[in-house]
């Protein structure tokens, strides 16, 4: 056994670190740092430094504008941007519907999508969930129905991010409703967002947040060769999609870089004669929330290293969800209990900019309660953590 | 980055596992062991050679690492097996091979093959984890030292040959210097024993020293310097009771498991409620968290700097300390009335990982230590 990593991951490390010094913009650093909005321009502007690079698809394969890099070198550029301060690649262009088109795509989808996902020029909503169907997606009742060269959309989706600022969607649809499973009779669209039928609603959140959308689907019509894959198998493509961005699904680089900053925010609050990181119960947290961090960064490397190549599987992906998911939410509540009464003031325009006369709360702690809200929705996304454990149960039961 | 196990690792574990599925079965599992199973067993862990697998080939072991260390210690813990492994092999093992060429060769070969039983002596202090207050004062006698306090805890071995010991011999209780390790023989005039049985069922003894004259041969290592040392020796047994912990956990899953799929209540077996299929989802994320945690404690001992080895070792102490008392909780929970039986061993495995919490500082001492450093 060997827990270092090689001098050839190293001096990686130390190109991916040096290259966000250099390129990533210090107001959008900030903003990062803050917990604040940010808005579609700030990540393309970020993006494409990426792309420029040739990392923006680290997820791709090399011939579709994927740099080729192991699964331990994904880890390390995640963790490496995080711990930066700079976005995640959070577009469903890059981390869902990419991967679904190079696998299933035809020629003319590849050559018509990719590029300009790649690019950010098209961002892409993910039209899955429907008010009557979160967890159980299989039940979905958005319907499709061939008219000639289209198929006529009809249904209510919902959660889609970012579709308020999208160019296309990708949906999940049912197109035969007599199919004798629920799974069977689903297909894959890809939907212009624009076009006529289509309505798009943000959802204003707990925390103020307008980034989850509601999609209305009124007779849209949509031509058949957006149809991805064959029809009534998009359940399966669907599946392979979820399946498809785990490397990083523990955020050990995020919940890092919040822990880090929580010890400072800590050391810089005072508390009776000395500063709140002088009290026992803040030390012990923080210890306690620094210990399971570690647990959960030798078991992602664990698992990494034991599938060199292949995609981490289901199980230890719904391990490092949940425990990634709870150990996130728990330090955002711990920098909550840090920031005390400076958790109470909220603007809505501080959340943009941290700049607010009226905002009496220190810049540290504009966003702090707002991000805790907001990273309750960890463990309800991508599967609820309930769900996730559910799946581990499943393997356990065969 | 590379967690996976060479050939001669895998035929190592395979074959501890061999011995202890036939040495521990089940039924007797955290049974109290009688002089002479603990004595036949003793020998036959000295023939399978895992007593000497951390001592230098010169002095009659394996010369293996904490790697396979980490292999035979969970398969202790899956089969509540290898009584007095840790303290002796892994922790005495370890400062003995700091001793004199005279020492090492007086002890190592007989504790390699199994014919003389070696242990540490612990006070109270010390089994919390603070091994600048050992609770016995070292007095320079003429050529030698009186030893003069008590040791509470002489673990897993009720009549142990000799015990390694930490004593004052400069300074003051809670001074990392003026810390001295001693060989002690324990047939010396103003040695008092006590012996005693643990939660677990294994017999320990506890000594109070009365003035006992040894010689200077008796110091091991340098004089006044122990504490690094006995540090070093404790973090790697630390590390190797981790993964006993780690199998006693697994050991926990498996026969919780297989009993939740034969119960049958309500007209079906027990996993096909969404409770306990949570409870048990929950109980293999801890296990696998601990099981990296021990992998991660195993590699720090032989390769990271002191400080960071440290850091990994009580860290891996408080996750895995909680995970394992936790882990008892829910396999007697899930056994239901059965699971509060002594006959049933899940039982037997809780008390296990109760008593390995407690072992030079639980968890909430470890936490404490990291929150405070």
């Amino acid at each position: 056994m060997k827990f270092r990593f090689s001098n050839a991951d190293e001096e990686f490390r130390q190109v991916v670190r040096q290259f966000v010094r250099d390129n990533l913009d210090p107001a959008l650093k900030r903003k990062i740092e803050l917990g604040l909005r940010l808005e579609r321009a700030d990540y393309v502007s970020w993006y494409r430094k990426l792309e420029q690079r040739g990392w923006i698809t680290p997820g791709w394969p090399p011939e579709h504008g994927g740099p080729g890099w192991t699964h331990l070198q994904r880890y390390i550029f995640d963790e490496e941007t995080q711990l930066g301060g700079a976005p995640r690649i959070i577009t469903s262009g890059i981390n869902m519907l990419g991967p679904v088109l190079i696998a299933f795509g035809t020629p003319e989808q590849k050559a018509t999508y990719l590029p300009a996902i790649r690019r950010s020029e098209t961002w892409w909503g993910q039209g899955f969930s429907e008010p009557g169907s979160g967890s159980d997606l299989a039940s979905l009742r958005t319907s499709a129905v061939r008219e000639g060269d289209h198929y006529v959309v009809n249904g209510h989706k919902i959660w889609t991010s970012y579709a308020h600022v999208c160019e296309m969607l990708f949906c999940l649809v049912r197109t035969d409703p007599g199919a004798a499973k629920p799974q069977e009779g689903i297909s894959f669209l890809l939907i212009d967002a624009t076009a006529p039928g289509v309505t798009i609603r943000p959802i204003r959140m707990l925390d103020g947040g307008r980034d989850l959308n509601e999609v209305f689907l009124d007779n849209v019509r949509v031509p058949v060769g957006n149809l991805v894959g064959e029809e009534n198998k998009g359940w399966s493509y669907g599946k392979y999609l979820l399946g498809h961005e785990r490397t990083g699904i523990a955020g050990i680089g995020g919940c890092k870089q919040q822990l880090a900053r929580a010890r400072r925010l800590a050391a810089a609050q005072p508390l009776g004669d000395g500063s709140l990181l002088d009290d026992a119960a803040i030390r012990q947290r923080l210890a306690q929330l620094e210990t399971d961090l570690m647990a959960l960064e030798f078991t992602s490397l664990r698992i990494l290293s034991a599938n060199q190549g292949a995609r981490v599987p289901g199980v230890e992906a719904s391990i490092l969800k949940v425990r990634g998911t709870e150990l996130r939410q728990q330090i955002m509540d711990l920098l909550v209990d840090i920031a005390g009464p400076w958790a109470l003031p909220f603007s809505e325009e501080a959340m943009l900019d941290a700049f607010d006369d009226d905002m009496p709360a220190p810049e540290a702690f504009v966003a702090v309660a707002a991000n805790a809200l907001d990273a309750r929705k960890a463990s309800i996304y991508g599967g609820t953590n309930e769900v996730q454990r559910n799946v581990i149960a499943k393997v356990m039961s065969i | 980055m590379d967690f996976s196990l060479d050939e001669d690792q895998v035929a190592l574990r395979d074959a501890v596992r061999r011995y202890c599925e036939g040495s521990y079965p089940l039924q007797e599992r955290g049974n109290p062991e009688t002089p002479e199973q603990a004595r036949d067993r003793w020998k036959g862990l000295a023939q399978l050679g895992v007593l000497g697998m951390p001592i230098a080939a010169e002095c009659g072991g394996g010369g293996l690492g904490a790697t396979e260390v980490m292999l035979a210690s969970h398969e202790f813990g899956r089969t509540l097996g290898g009584a007095g492994f840790v303290p002796a092999v892994v922790l005495c093992g370890h400062l003995l091979a700091s001793g004199s060429p005279a020492m090492r060769q007086r002890w190592l070969p007989p504790l390699a093959a199994g014919e003389a039983r070696v242990s540490f002596a612990c006070g109270a202090a010390e089994m919390r984890g603070d091994l600048t207050r050992p609770g016995v004062a070292a007095e320079a006698s003429g050529a030698g030292f009186v030893l003069r306090g008590e040791k509470a805890f002489v673990l897993e071995t009720e009549q142990p040959d000799a015990v390694l010991l930490g004593a004052r011999t400069a300074g003051r209780e809670g001074d990392d210097s003026g810390l001295t390790l001693f060989v002690l023989e324990t047939n010396q005039p103003g040695v008092v024993k006590q012996a005693f049985t643990t939660l677990d069922g294994r017999r320990a003894v506890g000594l109070r020293l009365d003035d006992v004259a040894v010689s200077a041969d008796a110091v091991l290592g340098r004089l006044n310097e122990g504490h690094v040392l006995a540090r070093e020796g404790v973090d790697r047994a630390l590390a190797a009771w981790c993964s006993e912990a780690t199998g006693a956990m697994e050991a926990l899953f498996d026969q919780t498991l297989d009993y939740i799929k034969t119960r049958r209540q309500f007209g079906s077996p027990l996993i096909r409620f969404q409770a306990l299929q949570h409870r048990m989802a929950n109980l293999l994320m801890s296990l696998e968290l601990s099981r990296s945690m021990a992998c991660a404690a195993a590699v720090a001992v032989e390769e990271a700097t002191p400080a960071e080895r440290r850091r990994i070792v009580d860290a891996a102490k408080v996750f895995v300390g909680q995970a394992g008392r936790e882990a008892g909780h829910c396999a007697i929970q899930l056994h239901g009335g059965m699971g509060m039986t002594d006959e049933c061993r899940v039982g037997h495995y809780a008390k296990r990982l109760m008593v390995l919490d407690q072992y030079f500082g639980n968890a909430a001492d470890h936490l404490r230590r990291l929150a405070t450093t």
